[in-house]
């Protein structure tokens, strides 16, 4: 509606009308989500995050791969926090902090490729099944009734028993089984644009239709796309996390925030070493609730319309 | 009504079938003949050969699969590699204190979600409505692992409030009321841990659905009416906002089940969860897809039992 009102007030619109519409909308969306303090808030931890991830060998202080060893000579192990070592060490005695950058590192990119995946999948699949329809639909929509029985974890857990752990299966097995929600939402969404008129008119036109999907309807439904995948990169750390908590992920000595609290499953641990398990549980807490509030920012700047 | 039932009944058989394909597709991904498992390992050398010919070893995948289904429908859900034992006796004996664990955790969602909700869209943008936000968005980022580990940690390692893990005490003999209380005190912690996330769900439904009952037209008649605020609230807009919330009721069953393997473990509770964990660490395969299997099927009943009672409590979904 803003829109129409800024070209009324404003008759000579020097631009052509297609790039003037396309920055308003982002600059739009952006004017809304900087208004929204708990998104802003997320979006600079998660940016502070990604740069502590990104420039991992830059400021860690110690190998994560290494044990300390102290003036004695002695394996540094299961040391308290310190001036030398911020967090302590771990039950190997290596640097706490250092494992928690690298493990970072490790726990974003293997959300990151998961999503990509499953959001590649999803956003096919629901193409396929919302622009097609008929037994295109009910085959895919069929498929994904069965795959969304299965709860995720179950899924990638006994997949991932069956293979080699490695980084690179955790990926692919996350990404491969979590695109469900995004192959409903896309579908519907795409349901809805199909009827729309002007989709008919590129049709009247003669328009094929890989071209009518990818550049007509594809994106008109980024908006709910991207916040869709947002929180599923949120879903994917927690996958991750868990995998990497009961030893089917990330496998030691690879750091990740995961497998960082394995030691605290025994009780001397978690009771007297809270160094140990409390900073990669809170460095998910944080990632994950700062990712989902920029979920939540995103919607309502995208989709003013949701927002009550 | 009825037609509606046996319309979403039939609609369940295809999703079935697929359930044991998945299943069979993903048992080909380990290590050695999946059927193997499938034999009791006690009969004798000699016979091993006669019932490997009958559940065609020698024959396609896809022949094995209709025997591997016809072995389940008989209620053989396989054997364990290391011992032998049958998977549907462990699966049955880990099955009630598994159930006790969720419909626990099922029931604490509703209890302290609607109400919360409730009041969280009474009190709508105001400092309590803020306050219970952001505590549902940390009850939904919270890894259930970390949550439940800091929960043992402070009260029953530091305050020494609760057991740390078991479903009851060992060595006492505790009848009656001390019995509930020794299996109350125990499953406090794990319940939470498994609860939190669907009460935060349930919350933030309720309150969204809440507010669009209260935007609706008849509220606005119920008001002007001259009815107190209270039996709009309670009679009429509680009542109506509480219909979708039903649809939480299956999305929550994956979730609880899901969760369970985790908090299981960490609780050290004898359920399904713990039983799936131990398997993965000695990797009994079959166990593994048992339980999948399994939990799949439950899952299925879930959503069909929430979206049979939605249809029931909301006539209008039945034409649409």
């Amino acid at each position: 509606m803003s829109q129409h009102a800024d070209l009324a007030s404003n008759p000579a619109v020097p631009e052509p009308l297609s790039s003037l519409k396309k920055d308003s909308i982002v600059a739009e969306a952006w004017k809304r989500f900087k208004k929204n303090k708990l998104a802003m808030v997320g979006a600079v931890i998660l940016c502070l995050l990604v740069l502590a991830a990104v420039f991992a060998p830059l400021i860690s202080p110690y190998d994560p791969y290494s044990s300390v060893k102290n003036q004695a000579g002695m394996l540094n192990v299961m040391a308290p926090p310190s001036g030398e070592h911020w967090l302590g060490t771990d039950s190997l005695g290596r640097d706490i902090v250092s494992r928690l950058i690298y493990g970072g590192r490790i726990s974003l990119s293997v959300a990151l490729v998961a999503v990509a995946i499953s959001t590649c999948i999803g956003v096919l699949l629901g193409l396929l099944a919302g622009y097609y329809g008929k037994w295109v639909d009910a085959i895919i929509m069929r498929i994904t009734d069965i795959v969304i029985c299965f709860p995720v974890l179950f899924l990638v857990i006994s997949v991932s028993t069956m293979l080699t752990p490695s980084i690179y299966n955790v990926m692919i097995i996350i990404g491969l089984v979590s695109w469900t929600t995004m192959t409903r939402l896309v579908r519907g969404e795409v349901l809805r644009i199909r009827e729309m008129e002007y989709v008919e008119a590129v049709r009247a036109l003669g328009q094929n239709n890989l071209v009518i999907v990818f550049k007509h309807v594809l994106p008109n439904i980024m908006a709910p796309i991207t916040v869709q995948a947002t929180l599923q990169t949120a879903e994917a750390i927690l996958t991750e996390s868990a995998l990497s908590f009961l030893g089917v992920g990330v496998q030691q000595p690879i750091p990740s925030w995961g497998n960082m609290l394995q030691d605290a499953t025994s009780i001397m641990v978690l009771q007297f070493k809270p160094w140990i398990w409390a900073p990669p549980g809170i460095a998910i807490l944080l990632t994950i609730l700062s990712i989902n509030l920029v979920g939540d920012g995103l919607r309502d700047a995208l989709d003013p319309k949701t927002k009550n | 009504m009825a037609s509606y039932i046996i319309r979403r009944l039939l609609q369940a058989v295809p999703i079935i079938i697929g359930i044991t394909l998945l299943t069979f597709f993903i048992m080909q991904l380990a290590p050695g003949n999946p059927m193997q498992t499938m034999i009791n390992p006690k009969i004798p050398l000699s016979e091993m050969q006669k019932v490997q010919e009958e559940l065609g070893f020698n024959k396609p995948v896809i022949y094995q699969y209709f025997n591997w289904l016809k072995e389940i429908l008989q209620g053989n859900l396989g054997y364990t590699i290391k011992t032998g034992q049958p998977v549907t006796q462990l699966i049955m004996e880990r099955l009630p204190a598994t159930l006790l664990l969720t419909c626990t955790a099922f029931l604490l969602s509703f209890v302290i979600g609607i109400p919360l909700g409730v009041y969280s869209a009474l009190h709508r943008n105001k400092t309590p409505d803020y306050v219970l936000t952001v505590v549902s968005l940390v009850g939904i980022s919270i890894p259930s692992f970390f949550f439940g580990l800091g929960l043992i940690f402070l009260f029953a390692l530091k305050l020494g409030w609760f057991p740390t893990s078991g479903m009851k005490t060992i060595g006492k003999d505790l009848t009656g009321i001390a019995l509930f209380i020794d299996y109350a005190r125990h499953i406090m912690l794990p319940a939470a841990v498994l609860a939190l996330p669907t009460v935060a769900v349930v919350m933030r439904f309720t309150r969204s659905s809440l507010l669009e009952v209260f935007s609706l037209d008849f509220i606005r008649t119920a008001h002007a009416k001259g009815l107190s605020k209270r039996v709009v609230i309670f009679k009429h807009a509680l009542r109506n906002a509480l219909i979708p919330v039903i649809t939480i009721f299956g999305l929550s069953i994956p979730f609880l089940f899901g969760g369970a393997y985790i908090t299981e473990h960490i609780f050290n509770w004898p359920g399904m969860g713990s039983l799936g964990i131990s398997a993965i660490v000695g990797r009994e395969y079959p166990v593994i897809m048992a339980l999948n299997l399994f939990t799949s099927i439950l899952v299925l009943l879930g959503n069909l039992i929430a979206d049979i009672s939605y249809a029931w409590a909301d006539p209008r979904i039945r034409y649409s």
